[in-house]
């Protein structure tokens, strides 16, 4: 399976919040192909271990969120239309006239409703429609929904990956499976090398919401070093250069609050090393992404986050460019591999 | 019912080719005349045995709302103008196919995380929206991409919940698939069929066509409005999914024919076809330029309640085209005795 | 049903705010020391009682803090300005009466404003009848806080009167103590501090004891008066099972368990998908290396105010899902 085949799996699958051991099974085979052992924590990171040679002297975290933004049911009406709430960030003007995959005791479709326009005002026109206005025709009435449907069920967009122009790819939820893919990418690369440093490659649980996944797995590891591979946010017209990176040229290597200076150099040096392009992209404070919980477990973990340039982040037609992605694994694996012994002190020290 | 091949089918109002062929090829050696008029129309014929006397044409559009090309930005990004009555809405986070090659593209948003405060309740214009289909920049796009090329909404036909139908579209190709079905049926009638062009930006092709057919009697077959909620109280609700099919009493365009209006709904009372009335003065369809062509004609509007219409995806009720399909064909039955 | 409206009428009229929990504790600690193998107050004041087990370790949670008002002022004519302690609502404190540690008792008002939406806390005061600065300063001191004071009610439905949250979580916690038949489950009742505040208590008290479950206790919204928000909640409808709330997406296996036991011993339940809000488990779960949570959510009209209101079924409900949950093998 190669990284855009194991993208179009993660992406089509659904894992919200709270719900990622739906894609258990997809990321435990995957991973499981190129690293020592693996294990699901109690509260559901997936911690894959590859072994280096130093015995466990230094460890390095390489964590991906796996979790996506989503929907939950919140009461089915006596019409039996769903009525929902969202889980993480979602702007309600992007989910209107949406195909929805309603994930009860079995999986059933829906579409996202409101009225028509005819039935309104022009004025009505200008001005969005709130969530709370909208419903879920799934196209049963209330008793055959409710066999199937109960209130805390998960939903995510029905929307399959497709292939764009150059390379590129479309989809849902590559918030951060596009991460997850560069991770799998990553071992397959590292285990053509000698490393000395034990690699824990995690896929995170509930980043969208509380990140309790990169909390409690970096407690759990205890790296020396940890490393977030989520998503940036790709440039298009309505944004300015200073937050944004553009698409195709490398993985932005983050610059602010959450990151370990001193490492961040060699990682920008290891990419010189190997003509792998990156980006710059900035955030002064905490950066929302795993690294920010990392940073602050036990007595501190040195972070670094590498982004994926993703158009339209949380939105069901996220655009990405998997040479972005093959660049970012291919950093991760050369940093990783180039940590060496009793380095890791002067490579911390302030 | 063709409604699969029907509604994947790309049909933007003046752009209705993919359809019309599909149809024409669908009609091979059921009917008796086809013909393609100067403004697309498809018109075919269908003579019965034993001809009376009144001329009988039904009608439904063959198109569809969508988007058009109308400049590429430096970057690669298409900006485009919307195509008949399409609600800026629901655009935004949508995949779209962009030409006659069926071009896969996006249509994305600003990310939630960088907006400002309560940004999300301003309605984004038709300008602020561009589709993405992964070009580098303008030339690369150009190589795939011109002005002038049509974009549909990329939607998949599918049957959800209990007997429903899920498709981009329906309105009107639910009308196409019924007269469809009618013209291949053995049913010895003659029936003129007129399906026409560029309904949804200004009921274009509906005159020509009458002009050309003279009917005495039309009907005019539409996916339209439906609407229901817990909160709404009945009258607020035009139509209502798997109730039968819809008998207009005015729109915008039409007051329908009394007499024809309650002929119809004796001859469902008759053959226990459930009905219902469309509820509602609003909207409009190929009626209004069909019962004033020439001398005119006594009209009638017959539609499958349709929800989400306007929208990248659409629903109807399998029963309800059922019922519309029996409802024509008895109405059919009727105008032949002379009964009208 | 057996009813101990007594107890609950107790726990909701101990004064215990945020950071101030000492009297509360010592009641409850007094109500269940005879039932427990070992109760301690650890550093930030929770008060942790065990039944010991040689099985899984549960740490069930109850906040027993209050939200209330601290004072921050005291002006020259003895008028008492004051910030808020947890979620206080200017709307709901508007001519109430509230109480201070020592019994001292005010009434809150509020200086003349235009569009009643625009009122604020700080344009409100607390008067506790005092003639000037000195007299009051001999009840009152900056820093001091007070709670609402108003009457308990109840009838053979619910119970109305303030702090039901979260003290009526507490009175399932205790009740369920009492009940608990044999089991190997090693069991932490936790009533815990600060939570209006963030959650505080059940931070450390989770830690000290590294739970393979949490369950916390704790009210929730409802959704069944006239016009009210849609939420699937309604009183006399069960125990609630929280799916979500701001703070937390309950474990699976932990919220399945509450589901499963609950169908199987008939205990009437609902699902509780809150939009808003948290509560300990919030804090538990994400402890160490994770600890999977849940909530039993006691539906509550009016959370906040000095009318929340709750069903006796529900409460009695809570305590039978909760004792169910904590004897099962896990």
């Amino acid at each position: 399976m190669n990284t855009k085949e194991f993208l179009e799996l993660l992406s089509n699958g659904n894992g919200v919040s709270g719900f990622e051991f739906n894609l258990k099974e997809t990321i435990m085979d995957a991973f499981s192909q190129y690293t020592d052992s693996i294990t699901v924590d109690k509260l559901g990171n997936i911690i894959a271990h590859k072994k280096g040679t130093g015995n466990g002297a230094v460890k390095i975290l390489m964590a991906a969120h796996m979790d996506e933004i989503g929907f939950m049911v919140k009461d089915i009406d006596k019409k039996g239309f769903i009525h929902f709430t969202n889980i993480g960030g979602i702007d309600p003007r992007t989910i209107l006239a949406q195909e929805v995959m309603i994930h009860g005791n079995k999986d059933i479709k829906g579409v996202i409703g409101s009225k028509p326009p005819h039935l309104q005002e022009e004025s009505e026109q200008e001005v969005s429609i709130k969530m709370e206005d909208m419903i879920i025709d799934t196209g049963f009435d209330k008793d055959r929904v409710s066999e199937v449907v109960s209130i805390g069920d998960s939903i995510t967009v029905d929307r399959k990956m497709k292939s764009l122009l150059n390379n590129r790819v479309t989809g849902k939820a590559m918030d951060d499976r596009a991460g997850v893919a560069a991770l799998y990418e990553t071992m397959l690369e590292m285990s053509k090398m000698n490393h000395y440093a034990d690699i824990y490659f995690v896929a995170t649980i509930q980043e969208e919401v509380t990140m309790a996944g990169a909390l409690t797995a970096t407690y759990g590891v205890d790296p020396d070093i940890g490393i977030a591979v989520d998503v940036g946010f790709g440039k298009t017209p309505e944004l300015n250069n200073s937050n944004s990176i553009e698409m195709g040229k490398g993985p932005g290597v983050l610059l602010g609050g959450n990151i370990h200076p001193g490492l961040r150099k060699r990682l920008v040096s290891v990419a010189g090393d190997y003509n792998i392009s990156v980006q710059t992209n900035v955030w002064p404070g905490p950066s929302g992404t795993d690294a920010r919980a990392m940073q602050i477990t036990r007595d501190g973990v040195p972070a670094l986050v590498l982004s994926i340039p993703l158009r339209y982040m949380h939105t069901s037609v996220e655009v990405l460019d998997l040479n972005d992605v093959s660049q970012t694994a291919k950093l991760l694996a050369f940093f990783g591999s180039s940590i060496l012994e009793n380095e890791l002190e002067g490579l911390l020290c302030f | 019912m063709f409604l699969k091949e029907l509604t994947e089918a790309s049909g933007v109002s003046g752009n209705e080719k993919e359809v019309r062929d599909f149809i024409k090829e669908a009609l091979e050696g059921y009917v008796d005349e086809i013909k393609v008029d100067r403004i697309g129309n498809l018109i075919v014929h269908k003579k019965a045995s034993n001809p009376s006397g009144k001329t009988l044409m039904i009608a439904a559009h063959m198109d569809e709302i969508g988007l058009l090309v109308k400049d590429i930005d430096s970057s690669g990004l298409i900006k485009f103008i919307p195509v008949g009555g399409v609600d800026k809405r629901i655009l935004v986070s949508k995949a779209v196919t962009v030409g006659d090659k069926k071009l896969p593209g996006v249509i994305g948003a600003k990310p939630i995380h960088l907006q400002k405060k309560n940004e999300w309740s301003k309605v984004l214009d038709i300008d602020d929206l561009y589709i993405d289909i992964g070009a580098s920049s303008k030339e690369d796009a150009e190589k795939h991409v011109s002005i002038g090329d049509y974009v549909a909404f990329d939607t998949e036909y599918d049957e959800i919940g209990d007997g429903i139908i899920k498709a981009k579209a329906l309105d009107d190709r639910v009308g196409c698939s019924i007269l469809l079905d009618i013209l291949r049926s053995d049913i010895d009638a003659d029936i003129y069929g007129a399906f026409t062009v560029m309904e949804e930006v200004g009921l274009v092709g509906a005159g020509p066509a009458a002009y050309q057919i003279k009917p005495d009697v039309a009907i005019v077959l539409e996916g339209t409005i439906c609407f229901e909620t817990d909160e709404l109280d009945s009258h607020q609700m035009p139509t209502k999914l798997g109730e039968g099919p819809a008998i207009s009493l005015i729109d915008r365009t039409t007051v329908y024919n009394r007499d024809l209006r309650d002929e119809i709904v004796s001859i469902a009372e008759a053959n226990n076809i459930p009905y219902q009335y469309r509820k509602t003065a609003m909207g409009g369809n190929d009626s209004g330029k069909i019962h004033i062509s020439g001398t005119g004609c006594a009209t009638a509007g017959i539609s499958v309640p349709t929800r989400y219409i306007h929208s990248p995806l659409s629903v109807i009720s399998r029963a309800d085209y059922y019922n519309t399909y029996r409802l024509v064909l008895s109405l059919i039955e009727e105008l032949k005795k002379g009964a009208i | 049903m057996d009813f101990n409206v007594d107890l609950l009428h107790k726990l909701v009229s101990v004064y215990g705010p945020s950071g101030d929990e000492s009297l509360i504790s010592a009641t409850i600690r007094q109500e269940i020391s005879e039932y427990v193998d070992e109760i301690n107050t650890d550093a930030l004041g929770n008060l942790i009682a065990r039944k010991k087990g040689s099985g899984k370790k549960i740490m069930v949670s109850a906040h027993m803090d209050q939200i209330g008002f601290i004072v921050t002022d005291v002006d020259k004519e003895g008028f008492l300005r004051f910030g808020n302690v947890g979620g206080i609502s200017p709307d709901i404190s508007l001519s109430q009466k509230v109480i201070f540690k020592n019994g001292t008792v005010g009434a809150i008002f509020s200086e003349p404003i235009e569009k009643s939406s625009e009122r604020k806390l700080e344009n409100m005061y607390i008067d506790i009848g005092a003639k000037n600065k000195e007299e009051a300063e001999k009840l009152v001191n900056l820093g001091d806080m007070c709670i609402y004071y108003s009457p308990f009610a109840n009838n053979d439905n619910v119970i109305f009167t303030p702090y039901l949250d979260d003290r009526a979580g507490c009175f399932v916690a205790i009740e369920a103590l009492k009940r608990l038949s044999d089991t190997d489950n090693d069991i932490y009742f936790v009533f815990s501090v600060q939570e209006e505040v963030g959650l505080r208590g059940a931070r450390t008290a989770a830690y000290g004891i590294e739970p393979d479950y949490g369950i916390a206790v704790d009210v929730t919204a409802h959704g069944d008066t006239p016009k009210a928000k849609r939420f699937a909640i309604g009183l006399h409808k069960g125990a609630a099972i929280k799916v979500k709330d701001n703070s937390i997406i309950t474990h699976p296996s932990v919220r399945n368990a509450l589901i499963e036991i609950a169908k199987e011993r008939d205990i009437p339940y609902q699902l509780e998908v809150l939009e808003f809000g948290g509560t300990d488990s919030g804090a538990i779960h994400v402890t160490k290396a994770g600890v999977p949570s849940g909530v039993i959510s006691i539906p509550t009209r009016y959370v906040h105010s000095t009318v929340e209101m709750a069903s006796k079924e529900d409460i009695e409900n809570s305590i039978t899902l909760l004792v169910a949950y904590l004897t099962m093998k896990h």
